[in-house]
Protein backbone atom coordinates (compact mmCIF):
# COMPACT_ATOMS: atom_id res chain seq x y z
CA UNK A 1 0.00 0.00 0.00
CA UNK A 2 1.35 3.59 -1.02
CA UNK A 3 1.66 6.76 1.55
CA UNK A 4 -1.19 8.30 -0.76
CA UNK A 5 -3.50 5.13 -0.18
CA UNK A 6 -2.65 4.93 3.40
CA UNK A 7 -3.47 8.37 3.95
CA UNK A 8 -6.65 7.95 2.16
CA UNK A 9 -7.73 5.88 4.28
CA UNK A 10 -7.19 7.23 7.37
CA UNK A 11 -8.37 10.77 6.08
CA UNK A 12 -11.85 8.29 5.11
CA UNK A 13 -12.00 6.40 8.61
CA UNK A 14 -11.74 10.17 10.09
CA UNK A 15 -14.39 11.91 8.33
CA UNK A 16 -16.94 8.64 9.06
CA UNK A 17 -16.24 8.38 12.48
CA UNK A 18 -16.52 12.30 13.30
CA UNK A 19 -19.14 12.97 10.67
CA UNK A 20 -17.15 15.13 9.28
CA UNK A 21 -16.73 16.17 5.38
CA UNK A 22 -14.39 13.84 3.99
CA UNK A 23 -12.49 17.38 1.97
CA UNK A 24 -12.07 19.32 5.40
CA UNK A 25 -9.45 16.34 6.56
CA UNK A 26 -6.30 17.01 4.92
CA UNK A 27 -2.80 15.85 5.99
CA UNK A 28 -2.30 18.70 8.10
CA UNK A 29 -5.16 19.25 9.62
CA UNK A 30 -4.76 19.16 13.67
CA UNK A 31 -7.67 17.18 15.91
CA UNK A 32 -7.70 20.45 17.12
CA UNK A 33 -8.80 22.47 13.76
CA UNK A 34 -11.16 19.40 13.44
CA UNK A 35 -12.67 20.02 16.73
CA UNK A 36 -11.39 16.20 17.81
CA UNK A 37 -11.23 15.96 21.90
CA UNK A 38 -9.54 13.10 23.62
CA UNK A 39 -12.65 10.92 24.02
CA UNK A 40 -12.79 11.68 19.70
CA UNK A 41 -9.25 10.80 19.59
CA UNK A 42 -9.32 7.02 20.96
CA UNK A 43 -12.66 6.38 19.06
CA UNK A 44 -10.69 7.31 15.95
CA UNK A 45 -7.49 5.08 17.22
CA UNK A 46 -10.26 2.41 17.79
CA UNK A 47 -11.07 2.20 14.31
CA UNK A 48 -8.07 2.75 12.59
CA UNK A 49 -6.77 -0.36 14.96
CA UNK A 50 -9.37 -3.00 13.43
CA UNK A 51 -9.31 -1.58 9.86
CA UNK A 52 -5.27 -2.02 9.68
CA UNK A 53 -5.27 -4.70 12.46
CA UNK A 54 -2.33 -2.95 14.19
CA UNK A 55 -2.33 -2.10 17.73
CA UNK A 56 -1.35 1.19 18.99
CA UNK A 57 0.71 1.58 22.31
CA UNK A 58 -1.23 4.11 24.68
CA UNK A 59 2.10 5.90 25.28
CA UNK A 60 2.52 6.44 21.00
CA UNK A 61 -1.71 7.50 21.39
CA UNK A 62 -1.27 9.98 23.56
CA UNK A 63 1.28 12.20 20.97
CA UNK A 64 -1.58 11.49 17.84
CA UNK A 65 -2.93 14.94 17.60
CA UNK A 66 -3.55 15.13 14.31
CA UNK A 67 -4.21 13.35 10.51
CA UNK A 68 0.02 13.02 10.05
CA UNK A 69 0.20 11.90 13.74
CA UNK A 70 -1.83 8.95 12.26
CA UNK A 71 -0.58 8.18 9.18
CA UNK A 72 2.77 8.02 9.85
CA UNK A 73 1.87 5.95 13.01
CA UNK A 74 0.30 3.52 11.42
CA UNK A 75 3.26 3.27 8.53
CA UNK A 76 5.36 2.72 11.09
CA UNK A 77 3.29 0.06 12.58
CA UNK A 78 2.82 -1.57 9.53
CA UNK A 79 6.52 -1.74 8.66
CA UNK A 80 7.34 -3.51 12.16
CA UNK A 81 4.81 -5.61 11.83
CA UNK A 82 5.96 -8.09 9.46
CA UNK A 83 2.95 -9.63 7.22
CA UNK A 84 1.38 -6.34 8.55
CA UNK A 85 0.38 -5.72 5.03
CA UNK A 86 -1.33 -8.88 4.47
CA UNK A 87 -3.37 -7.83 7.34
CA UNK A 88 -4.54 -5.05 5.40
CA UNK A 89 -7.79 -5.60 4.03
CA UNK A 90 -8.53 -4.71 0.60
CA UNK B 1 -37.74 25.33 62.53
CA UNK B 2 -34.75 23.71 63.68
CA UNK B 3 -31.39 23.93 61.98
CA UNK B 4 -30.63 21.12 60.10
CA UNK B 5 -27.21 21.19 60.42
CA UNK B 6 -27.54 21.50 64.50
CA UNK B 7 -27.37 17.49 64.29
CA UNK B 8 -23.58 16.16 64.45
CA UNK B 9 -23.23 13.34 62.71
CA UNK B 10 -20.59 10.41 63.82
CA UNK B 11 -19.07 7.52 62.21
CA UNK B 12 -18.98 4.66 64.91
CA UNK B 13 -17.94 2.02 63.04
CA UNK B 14 -15.78 0.88 59.72
CA UNK B 15 -15.04 -2.13 57.64
CA UNK B 16 -12.90 -2.49 54.42
CA UNK B 17 -11.92 -5.13 52.09
CA UNK B 18 -9.68 -4.53 49.65
CA UNK B 19 -6.43 -5.06 47.76
CA UNK B 20 -4.72 -4.10 51.52
CA UNK B 21 -6.04 -6.86 53.29
CA UNK B 22 -9.67 -8.39 54.45
CA UNK B 23 -10.47 -5.61 57.30
CA UNK B 24 -10.20 -2.44 58.46
CA UNK B 25 -6.81 -2.39 60.20
CA UNK B 26 -4.88 -4.41 57.72
CA UNK B 27 -6.48 -1.87 55.03
CA UNK B 28 -4.59 1.18 58.09
CA UNK B 29 -1.64 -0.96 58.46
CA UNK B 30 -0.78 -1.03 54.11
CA UNK B 31 -1.67 3.35 53.90
CA UNK B 32 -0.10 3.84 56.80
CA UNK B 33 2.94 1.62 55.59
CA UNK B 34 2.79 3.32 52.19
CA UNK B 35 2.25 -0.20 50.93
CA UNK B 36 0.42 -0.69 47.21
CA UNK B 37 -1.86 -3.26 46.81
CA UNK B 38 -0.72 -3.47 43.10
CA UNK B 39 0.54 -6.81 41.79
CA UNK B 40 0.53 -8.69 38.38
CA UNK B 41 -3.47 -9.53 37.80
CA UNK B 42 -4.44 -12.62 38.79
CA UNK B 43 -8.00 -12.93 37.58
CA UNK B 44 -7.37 -12.64 33.94
CA UNK B 45 -5.04 -15.48 31.82
CA UNK B 46 -1.89 -13.29 30.79
CA UNK B 47 -1.26 -11.73 27.43
CA UNK B 48 -4.67 -10.41 26.20
CA UNK B 49 -4.55 -6.59 28.46
CA UNK B 50 -1.98 -3.92 27.68
CA UNK B 51 -1.56 -3.21 31.20
CA UNK B 52 -0.63 -5.88 33.41
CA UNK B 53 -1.35 -5.21 36.63
CA UNK B 54 -4.08 -4.52 39.55
CA UNK B 55 -5.47 -3.95 43.03
CA UNK B 56 -7.18 -7.07 43.26
CA UNK B 57 -8.38 -8.67 46.52
CA UNK B 58 -5.96 -11.76 46.99
CA UNK B 59 -6.74 -14.78 49.06
CA UNK B 60 -10.21 -14.46 49.07
CA UNK B 61 -11.95 -17.17 49.59
CA UNK B 62 -15.98 -16.55 49.38
CA UNK B 63 -16.99 -19.83 51.21
CA UNK B 64 -14.97 -18.33 54.72
CA UNK B 65 -18.02 -15.70 54.47
CA UNK B 66 -21.25 -17.14 52.68
CA UNK B 67 -22.42 -20.99 52.58
CA UNK B 68 -22.73 -21.98 49.06
CA UNK B 69 -26.05 -21.38 48.66
CA UNK B 70 -25.57 -17.93 49.24
CA UNK B 71 -22.24 -17.65 46.87
CA UNK B 72 -24.67 -18.83 43.92
CA UNK B 73 -26.99 -15.36 44.50
CA UNK B 74 -24.34 -13.10 45.15
CA UNK B 75 -21.91 -11.54 42.65
CA UNK B 76 -18.49 -10.87 44.01
CA UNK B 77 -19.20 -7.35 44.38
CA UNK B 78 -22.72 -8.07 47.06
CA UNK B 79 -19.94 -10.71 48.62
CA UNK B 80 -17.88 -7.83 49.26
CA UNK B 81 -20.54 -5.15 49.80
CA UNK B 82 -21.65 -7.39 52.70
CA UNK B 83 -18.48 -8.51 54.59
CA UNK B 84 -17.90 -4.76 54.87
CA UNK B 85 -21.13 -4.06 56.42
CA UNK B 86 -20.77 -6.90 58.63
CA UNK B 87 -17.17 -5.61 60.10
CA UNK B 88 -18.64 -2.12 60.38
CA UNK B 89 -21.55 -3.32 62.03
CA UNK B 90 -19.46 -5.37 64.46
CA UNK B 91 -17.14 -2.80 64.66
CA UNK B 92 -20.11 -0.26 66.14
CA UNK B 93 -21.24 -2.62 68.59
CA UNK B 94 -25.07 -2.07 67.52
CA UNK B 95 -27.58 -3.10 70.17
CA UNK B 96 -30.13 -4.25 67.28
CA UNK B 97 -34.22 -4.01 68.48
CA UNK B 98 -37.00 -4.03 66.09
CA UNK B 99 -37.21 0.13 66.18
CA UNK B 100 -33.85 0.65 65.50
CA UNK B 101 -34.05 -1.90 62.41
CA UNK B 102 -36.91 0.24 61.02
CA UNK B 103 -35.12 3.34 61.30
CA UNK B 104 -31.93 2.34 59.65
CA UNK B 105 -30.96 3.28 56.25
CA UNK B 106 -28.85 1.72 53.98
CA UNK B 107 -27.70 3.75 51.26
CA UNK B 108 -24.15 1.79 48.69
CA UNK B 109 -22.71 2.86 45.63
CA UNK B 110 -21.85 0.49 42.96
CA UNK B 111 -20.75 2.37 39.40
CA UNK B 112 -21.27 -1.34 37.72
CA UNK B 113 -22.70 -4.20 40.20
CA UNK B 114 -22.46 -7.94 39.11
CA UNK B 115 -20.69 -7.00 35.75
CA UNK B 116 -18.77 -10.53 36.17
CA UNK B 117 -21.79 -12.00 36.48
CA UNK B 118 -22.73 -10.79 33.06
CA UNK B 119 -19.77 -11.49 31.80
CA UNK B 120 -19.85 -15.03 32.28
CA UNK B 121 -23.11 -15.36 31.79
CA UNK B 122 -22.28 -13.71 27.76
CA UNK B 123 -19.13 -16.04 27.11
CA UNK B 124 -21.47 -18.77 28.03
CA UNK B 125 -24.42 -17.79 25.96
CA UNK B 126 -21.79 -16.08 22.57
CA UNK B 127 -18.84 -17.73 22.63
CA UNK B 128 -20.11 -21.39 24.32
CA UNK B 129 -23.49 -21.26 22.86
CA UNK B 130 -25.12 -22.77 25.93
CA UNK B 131 -28.66 -21.08 25.32
CA UNK B 132 -29.50 -21.00 28.97
CA UNK B 133 -28.37 -18.15 30.94
CA UNK B 134 -28.38 -18.74 34.99
CA UNK B 135 -31.70 -18.01 36.76
CA UNK B 136 -29.56 -15.81 39.16
CA UNK B 137 -27.96 -13.39 36.71
CA UNK B 138 -30.50 -10.67 37.42
CA UNK B 139 -30.54 -10.50 40.70
CA UNK B 140 -26.76 -10.80 41.09
CA UNK B 141 -25.95 -8.36 38.37
CA UNK B 142 -28.37 -5.38 40.06
CA UNK B 143 -26.48 -2.78 41.43
CA UNK B 144 -28.63 -2.87 44.74
CA UNK B 145 -27.59 -6.61 45.25
CA UNK B 146 -25.14 -5.56 47.82
CA UNK B 147 -28.01 -2.88 49.79
CA UNK B 148 -30.43 -5.77 49.59
CA UNK B 149 -28.39 -8.27 50.64
CA UNK B 150 -26.80 -6.82 53.95
CA UNK B 151 -30.89 -5.46 54.98
CA UNK B 152 -31.45 -9.16 54.45
CA UNK B 153 -28.90 -10.54 56.80
CA UNK B 154 -29.94 -7.61 59.42
CA UNK B 155 -33.41 -7.31 58.71
CA UNK B 156 -32.93 -3.63 58.85
CA UNK B 157 -36.29 -2.24 57.02
CA UNK B 158 -35.50 1.56 56.97
CA UNK B 159 -34.86 3.69 53.39
CA UNK B 160 -32.53 1.36 51.37
CA UNK B 161 -31.51 2.16 47.98
CA UNK B 162 -27.99 2.50 45.62
CA UNK B 163 -26.43 5.46 43.81
CA UNK B 164 -24.61 4.80 40.61
CA UNK B 165 -22.62 7.79 39.47
CA UNK B 166 -19.36 6.22 38.09
CA UNK B 167 -16.30 6.47 40.53
CA UNK B 168 -18.41 9.10 42.82
CA UNK B 169 -20.73 6.79 43.49
CA UNK B 170 -19.89 6.05 47.26
CA UNK B 171 -19.32 9.72 47.53
CA UNK B 172 -23.00 10.55 46.67
CA UNK B 173 -24.33 7.43 48.53
CA UNK B 174 -22.29 8.60 51.87
CA UNK B 175 -23.45 11.80 51.00
CA UNK B 176 -26.96 10.81 51.19
CA UNK B 177 -26.73 8.88 54.28
CA UNK B 178 -24.81 11.68 55.79
CA UNK B 179 -28.20 13.76 55.22
CA UNK B 180 -30.94 10.99 56.14
CA UNK B 181 -28.89 11.06 59.40
CA UNK B 182 -28.24 14.61 59.89
CA UNK B 183 -32.15 15.48 59.22
CA UNK B 184 -34.21 12.95 61.05
CA UNK B 185 -35.28 10.65 58.86
CA UNK B 186 -32.85 8.03 59.45
CA UNK B 187 -31.94 7.00 63.35
CA UNK B 188 -28.93 5.16 62.02
CA UNK B 189 -27.11 4.69 58.56
CA UNK B 190 -24.92 1.64 56.87
CA UNK B 191 -23.00 3.70 53.73
CA UNK B 192 -20.37 3.13 51.79
CA UNK B 193 -19.84 0.63 48.04
CA UNK B 194 -18.69 -1.97 46.70
CA UNK B 195 -17.17 -3.10 43.25
CA UNK B 196 -15.81 -5.99 41.74
CA UNK B 197 -14.57 -5.20 38.15
CA UNK B 198 -12.04 -7.89 36.75
CA UNK B 199 -14.09 -9.68 33.84
CA UNK B 200 -12.41 -9.52 30.29
CA UNK B 201 -15.22 -7.47 29.37
CA UNK B 202 -15.03 -4.89 30.94
CA UNK B 203 -11.45 -4.60 30.89
CA UNK B 204 -11.12 -4.70 27.78
CA UNK B 205 -13.39 -1.41 27.82
CA UNK B 206 -10.83 0.36 29.81
CA UNK B 207 -8.48 -0.66 27.58
CA UNK B 208 -10.10 0.69 25.11
CA UNK B 209 -10.26 4.22 26.81
CA UNK B 210 -6.13 4.15 27.35
CA UNK B 211 -6.66 5.30 31.06
CA UNK B 212 -5.44 2.76 32.20
CA UNK B 213 -1.20 2.82 33.80
CA UNK B 214 0.87 -0.13 32.00
CA UNK B 215 3.34 -0.53 35.26
CA UNK B 216 2.02 1.11 38.68
CA UNK B 217 -0.05 4.40 39.83
CA UNK B 218 1.48 7.39 40.11
CA UNK B 219 -0.79 10.28 41.58
CA UNK B 220 0.66 13.85 40.77
CA UNK B 221 3.76 12.83 39.34
CA UNK B 222 5.29 14.11 36.21
CA UNK B 223 5.71 10.58 34.80
CA UNK B 224 2.08 9.26 36.06
CA UNK B 225 1.03 6.95 33.18
CA UNK B 226 -2.75 6.63 34.41
CA UNK B 227 -4.43 4.64 36.39
CA UNK B 228 -4.88 1.28 38.21
CA UNK B 229 -8.27 -0.52 38.51
CA UNK B 230 -9.05 -1.82 42.24
CA UNK B 231 -11.66 -3.60 43.84
CA UNK B 232 -12.95 -4.09 47.07
CA UNK B 233 -15.60 -2.57 49.32
CA UNK B 234 -16.59 -0.15 52.73
CA UNK B 235 -19.24 0.47 54.66
CA UNK B 236 -19.32 3.12 57.55
CA UNK B 237 -21.91 2.90 60.45
CA UNK B 238 -23.41 6.77 61.05
CA UNK B 239 -25.43 7.99 63.83
CA UNK B 240 -26.26 11.15 65.55
CA UNK B 241 -23.27 11.96 67.81
CA UNK B 242 -25.86 12.37 70.79
CA UNK B 243 -27.00 8.62 70.41
CA UNK B 244 -23.11 7.91 69.81
CA UNK B 245 -21.83 9.11 73.13
CA UNK B 246 -25.14 8.07 75.09
CA UNK B 247 -24.21 4.45 74.37
CA UNK B 248 -20.20 4.94 74.94
CA UNK B 249 -19.56 4.20 71.02
CA UNK B 250 -15.91 4.40 69.60
CA UNK B 251 -16.24 7.51 67.72
CA UNK B 252 -13.73 7.79 64.47
CA UNK B 253 -14.73 11.60 63.81
CA UNK B 254 -17.48 13.35 62.05
CA UNK B 255 -18.96 13.56 58.98
CA UNK B 256 -19.46 17.67 58.84
CA UNK B 257 -20.73 18.16 54.88
CA UNK B 258 -21.54 16.70 51.71
CA UNK B 259 -21.11 18.84 48.35
CA UNK B 260 -21.99 17.85 45.04
CA UNK B 261 -22.33 19.41 41.80
CA UNK B 262 -22.24 18.47 38.04
CA UNK B 263 -19.78 19.87 35.15
CA UNK B 264 -22.15 20.11 32.25
CA UNK B 265 -18.84 20.32 30.14
CA UNK B 266 -17.65 16.97 28.70
CA UNK B 267 -18.68 13.38 29.31
CA UNK B 268 -14.74 12.19 30.22
CA UNK B 269 -13.13 15.57 30.64
CA UNK B 270 -12.31 16.54 34.34
CA UNK B 271 -13.25 20.39 34.75
CA UNK B 272 -11.58 22.22 37.80
CA UNK B 273 -14.92 24.48 37.99
CA UNK B 274 -17.06 21.42 38.66
CA UNK B 275 -14.45 20.15 41.42
CA UNK B 276 -14.13 23.70 43.37
CA UNK B 277 -17.76 23.91 42.99
CA UNK B 278 -18.57 20.37 44.78
CA UNK B 279 -15.34 21.34 47.03
CA UNK B 280 -17.49 24.68 48.34
CA UNK B 281 -20.36 23.07 48.47
CA UNK B 282 -18.98 20.48 51.14
CA UNK B 283 -16.97 23.29 53.08
CA UNK B 284 -20.75 25.11 52.58
CA UNK B 285 -22.86 22.43 54.23
CA UNK B 286 -20.47 22.03 57.38
CA UNK B 287 -20.28 25.52 57.80
CA UNK B 288 -15.94 25.43 57.13
CA UNK B 289 -13.96 27.93 56.55
CA UNK B 290 -11.31 26.32 54.48
CA UNK B 291 -8.61 27.28 56.61
CA UNK B 292 -9.93 24.71 58.60
CA UNK B 293 -9.26 22.07 56.10
CA UNK B 294 -5.65 20.22 56.75
CA UNK B 295 -5.72 17.56 54.84
CA UNK B 296 -7.54 16.32 51.38
CA UNK B 297 -7.89 12.77 50.30
CA UNK B 298 -7.71 13.48 46.96
CA UNK B 299 -9.73 11.75 43.56
CA UNK B 300 -6.04 11.41 42.05
CA UNK B 301 -6.62 8.84 39.40
CA UNK B 302 -2.95 9.23 38.19
CA UNK B 303 -4.78 10.12 34.68
CA UNK B 304 -2.72 13.17 33.38
CA UNK B 305 -5.84 15.28 32.69
CA UNK B 306 -7.33 14.41 36.29
CA UNK B 307 -4.77 15.44 38.71
CA UNK B 308 -3.94 18.84 37.06
CA UNK B 309 -7.66 19.33 36.34
CA UNK B 310 -7.75 19.04 40.46
CA UNK B 311 -5.15 20.54 41.48
CA UNK B 312 -6.06 23.80 39.45
CA UNK B 313 -9.56 23.01 41.88
CA UNK B 314 -8.11 23.04 45.06
CA UNK B 315 -6.15 25.95 44.29
CA UNK B 316 -8.37 28.09 43.37
CA UNK B 317 -10.99 26.79 46.61
CA UNK B 318 -8.14 27.15 49.16
CA UNK B 319 -6.46 30.43 47.67
CA UNK B 320 -2.97 30.60 49.84
CA UNK B 321 -4.29 27.85 52.59
CA UNK B 322 -3.41 25.92 49.30
CA UNK B 323 -0.10 25.68 50.18
CA UNK B 324 -0.98 24.80 53.85
CA UNK B 325 -2.52 21.62 53.25
CA UNK B 326 -1.42 18.17 52.91
CA UNK B 327 -3.37 16.32 49.86
CA UNK B 328 -2.68 12.79 49.02
CA UNK B 329 -4.35 9.85 46.78
CA UNK B 330 -4.63 6.89 48.75
CA UNK B 331 -5.39 5.09 45.48
CA UNK B 332 -1.96 4.47 44.88
CA UNK B 333 -2.01 1.39 47.09
CA UNK B 334 -5.60 0.45 46.68
CA UNK B 335 -6.20 1.19 43.33
CA UNK B 336 -9.46 2.50 41.43
CA UNK B 337 -12.18 0.80 42.69
CA UNK B 338 -14.88 2.52 41.05
CA UNK B 339 -17.99 2.82 42.67
CA UNK B 340 -16.40 1.87 45.65
CA UNK B 341 -13.48 4.16 45.77
CA UNK B 342 -15.36 7.04 48.24
CA UNK B 343 -15.43 4.50 50.43
CA UNK B 344 -12.43 3.47 50.79
CA UNK B 345 -11.08 7.04 50.67
CA UNK B 346 -14.12 7.63 53.82
CA UNK B 347 -12.49 5.08 55.99
CA UNK B 348 -8.72 5.72 55.03
CA UNK B 349 -9.74 9.81 55.57
CA UNK B 350 -11.50 8.70 59.02
CA UNK B 351 -8.88 7.01 60.30
CA UNK B 352 -6.30 9.45 59.21
CA UNK B 353 -8.04 11.98 61.34
CA UNK B 354 -8.69 9.59 64.38
CA UNK B 355 -5.18 8.05 64.22
CA UNK B 356 -2.87 11.68 63.10
CA UNK B 357 -1.30 9.88 60.60
CA UNK B 358 -1.97 11.68 56.99
CA UNK B 359 -1.35 8.04 54.34
CA UNK B 360 0.71 9.17 51.26
CA UNK B 361 0.83 9.71 47.76
CA UNK B 362 2.78 5.67 46.98
CA UNK B 363 5.30 5.65 43.99
CA UNK B 364 5.63 9.23 43.82
CA UNK B 365 8.79 9.60 41.76
CA UNK B 366 8.88 13.32 40.75
CA UNK B 367 7.00 16.85 40.91
CA UNK B 368 5.05 17.99 38.46
CA UNK B 369 4.55 21.42 37.69
CA UNK B 370 0.95 21.16 36.87
CA UNK B 371 0.35 19.66 40.46
CA UNK B 372 2.61 21.65 42.63
CA UNK B 373 0.93 20.82 45.69
CA UNK B 374 1.82 19.01 49.00
CA UNK B 375 1.71 15.28 48.22
CA UNK B 376 2.76 13.71 51.11
CA UNK B 377 5.08 11.57 48.87
CA UNK B 378 5.79 8.14 49.79
CA UNK B 379 5.85 8.11 53.66
CA UNK B 380 3.05 9.17 56.04
CA UNK B 381 2.93 11.93 58.06
CA UNK B 382 2.15 12.51 61.73
CA UNK B 383 -0.42 15.54 61.97
CA UNK B 384 -3.08 16.17 63.73
CA UNK B 385 -5.92 17.62 61.16
CA UNK B 386 -8.69 19.30 62.35
CA UNK B 387 -10.75 18.57 59.44
CA UNK B 388 -10.22 17.07 56.16
CA UNK B 389 -12.03 16.78 52.70
CA UNK B 390 -12.57 13.60 50.46
CA UNK B 391 -12.80 14.12 46.81
CA UNK B 392 -14.94 12.04 44.10
CA UNK B 393 -15.14 13.27 40.48
CA UNK B 394 -16.65 10.59 37.73
CA UNK B 395 -16.89 10.22 34.11
CA UNK B 396 -19.79 12.25 33.58
CA UNK B 397 -18.68 15.29 35.03
CA UNK B 398 -20.23 14.49 38.79
CA UNK B 399 -18.53 15.37 41.52
CA UNK B 400 -19.23 14.45 45.06
CA UNK B 401 -17.40 15.80 47.63
CA UNK B 402 -17.61 14.61 51.78
CA UNK B 403 -16.18 17.28 54.54
CA UNK B 404 -14.83 14.96 57.84
CA UNK B 405 -14.53 16.36 61.14
CA UNK B 406 -11.89 15.07 64.01
CA UNK B 407 -13.90 13.48 67.19
CA UNK B 408 -13.37 15.55 69.94
CA UNK B 409 -13.59 13.99 73.56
Amino acid sequence: MSNEQLTERVRGIIASTQHIALEKVTLDSTFQELGIDSLDGINILFAVESEFNVNIPDDAAQNIRSVRDVVDGIAKLLDQNEGGQAAVRA
Amino acid sequence: MNDPAAVRVAVTGVGVISALGHNASEFWEALACGRPGIAPLQSIEPGQLRFPNAAEVRNYNPADYFDEKEIGLLDRFAQFGAIAAREAIRDAAIQWTDELRENTAIVTGSCVGGQTTEDEGFVNLYRKNIPRVNPLTIPRTMENAAASRISLEYGITGPTYTISTACSSSNHAIGQAFWLVRSGVARMALAGGSEAVFSLGFLKAWEAMRVVSPDTCRPFSRDRRGLILGEGGAMLVLEPIESAQARGAKIYGEIAGFGMSSDAFHITQPSPDGAARAMRAALADARLKPEQVGYINAHGTATPANDATETTAIRKVFAGHAAKLAVSSTKSMHGHALGAAGALEAVATLLALDRSVLPPTANYTEPDPACDLDVIPNHSRSASVECALSNSFAFGGLNAVLAFRRATD
